[in-house]
């Protein structure tokens, strides 16, 4: 079993995953590479190349500066803000108690469903006139009048960042408990034989222990966040131009919906979305210092 | 309880489903039925659209997850089994293919299919899919082969089992647990899929799910609870599915970088 395979053999045992793994997601880096110095014509037909105007262009956008700022604002508060929930959130799943099992099954559904099911019953409970959250918060009195959430320049991108981090409280939330299981209970043991509070517990032996974990939660929403396309998609649908887009859903537009329909300028952000992710991945790996004998 | 609020949205959803047309426009709305329409499910089960979608979705998903296994069983076997020139360089793709989702590369998916002239084919979404999922699969079995112990391997070999056999007839059997899980994870993430299916399905009688769907919902009609019925029978069982590999989905998606 120790000596060593002959290279065609190996390449026998790995050649579909190569195959499909050259064929569509290492192929398609090129054809994107490739379609951002090319023009194509509105049937996308090949038009000849252009160099580099489709950056240029990308770069003389008016919609750029907005939306660039809007995937700053929706990555930060989305992956932020389901980090220090999905914290809390763990320790409450690590405890035991009645009914724990169907707690974590209750936890998984946004996980399980479809994003863009999620995305269009969003849309639906923000809605203005017939939505049940104006309806339960006007009851309560939390606001005075209804809330066009969807429809108004200064709610929509909280009520998109509420729905993203509603989605992505599961996985996080699993990710930490898996580090708080891996936590022998014998160190908690040795704090409260020296007699620190909960709190200090807390901060003082369970969060640098679960450092491991906040990395790879953190960094993997990074990147899951950042590509995250039905949610925007949906509950934006009603606003004209791209003032609530990310650099996802705007390379989208501009590619597929938009009266540009411009293959060539999308594929010139899509370039510089794929650099942005290489950067998390590269950053990724070196952080959690990947190598394939534990991998 | 909190987590109550996972699934009080769902929860509208499946009220809103069973809900009369006129009982959704009502001010102020109301949470409870007034009166149960469970018809609202007949007649999605009953409509062309959705059972275009639910063909295409299930002959995506299906054939995608058989694809996605059938390539990553072998990839699993030999990187958990021999050591070879290449081999972190191969584990490092598959890695980098985990990372990027087909959403950053739709514009350039699109214009491979475009060129390959497979716009409005399921081969398109199969492959995309298959190839998206299929690193989930290879961290999946690639531990669980590794945790088999060799001598029953050995043993095979000796008996004059070749090592294609031994993978089929020892290591395979063995190994359901973990196959059952990558199977089920590579369904789900087909059968939710977006944003390729958007873009590639125009074809209303091709479309799956996720994008038929949105049909009920347009700026020409608004049957939001026949929407809501859909997306509960397409909810439903994959929830269920999840559940059961519940546990295993952490080490697949970080692979094993956590503990």
């Amino acid at each position: 079993m120790t000596r060593r395979p002959g290279a065609w053999q190996t390449l026998l045992w790995l050649g579909p995953s190569l195959i499909l793994i050259l064929g569509v997601v290492i192929y398609p880096v090129f054809a994107l590479v490739r379609a951002s110095w090319s023009r194509y014509s509105i049937t996308g037909v090949y038009e000849g190349a252009v160099g580099l105007s489709n950056y240029v262009r990308l770069l003389q956008q008016d919609a750029l500066p907005r939306v660039v700022v809007n995937t700053l604002v929706w990555v930060t508060m989305v992956v932020g803000v389901t980090i220090v929930i999905s914290l809390a959130f763990a320790q409450l799943l690590d405890a035991s108690f009645p009914g724990r099992r169907v707690v974590r099954w209750f936890v998984i559904v946004p996980w399980a469903a479809s994003l863009i099911m999620t995305s269009k019953l969003f849309v639906w409970i923000y809605d203005y006139y017939f939505g049940i959250l104006n309806h339960v918060l006007t009851t309560l009195h939390v606001i005075a009048e209804p809330v066009d959430w969807l429809g108004n320049d200064a709610t929509v991108m909280g009520a998109m960042i509420a729905v993203g981090v509603f989605v992505s409280l599961p996985f996080t939330s699993y990710v930490f408990l898996a580090g708080l299981q891996a936590i022998p209970g014998d160190v908690y043991e040795a704090a409260r034989i020296d007699g620190a509070s909960a709190w200090r517990t807390y901060v003082a032996v369970t969060l640098p222990l679960l450092a491991p974990a906040l990395v790879v939660a953190t960094v993997l929403n990074l990147i899951y966040v950042f590509n995250s396309f039905p949610i925007v998609w949906t509950l934006n649908d009603r606003n004209p131009g791209f003032g609530h887009d990310t650099m996802i859903t705007y390379m989208y537009k501009i590619a597929f919906k938009s009266a540009l329909r411009d293959i060539g300028l999308a594929a010139a952000l899509g370039v510089v979305n794929v650099a942005l992710i290489l950067v998390a991945v590269v950053g990724y790996l070196r952080t959690v210092r990947w190598r394939e004998a534990d991998a | 309880m909190v987590a109550g609020l996972f699934v009080a949205p769902y929860l509208v959803m499946m009220l809103d489903a069973v809900k009369p047309a006129g009982e959704l426009r009502a001010t102020p709305p109301r949470l409870w039925p007034g009166r149960w329409q469970l018809q609202n499910f007949l007649e999605v089960v009953g409509d062309e659209t959705f059972q275009a979608g639910l063909r295409a979705s299930l002959v995506i998903a299906l054939v995608s997850t058989a694809l996605a296994l059938a390539a990553a069983i072998p990839a699993a076997y030999w990187t958990a089994r021999q050591r070879f020139r290449g081999r972190s360089a191969f584990l490092f793709l598959v890695l980098v293919t985990q990372m990027f989702s087909p959403t950053a590369l739709v514009v350039g998916l699109y214009r491979e299919f475009f060129e390959l002239d497979l716009v409005n084919t399921y081969t398109a979404l199969i492959l995309t899919n298959a190839a998206f999922n299929l690193a989930f699969a290879v961290w999946i079995l690639r531990a669980f082969f590794a945790s088999i112990p060799r001598d029953i391997e050995e043993a095979a070999e000796v008996d004059g089992c070749g090592r294609v056999g031994t993978l089929v007839r020892i290591v395979l059997p063995l190994s359901l647990p973990a196959l059952v899980t990558a199977a089920i994870f590579a369904f789900i993430a087909a059968w939710n899929e977006y944003i390729v299916a958007l873009t590639l399905m125009t074809d209303p009688a091709r479309k799956p799910l996720t994008v038929g769907i949105t049909s009920y919902v347009t700026a020409y009609v608004q049957h939001w609870n026949l929407m809501f019925a859909a997306s509960v029978i397409a909810i439903v069982p994959v929830v269920i599915l999840f559940a059961l590999i519940e546990r295993y989905l952490v080490g697949g998606l970080t692979a094993g970088s956590v503990k």
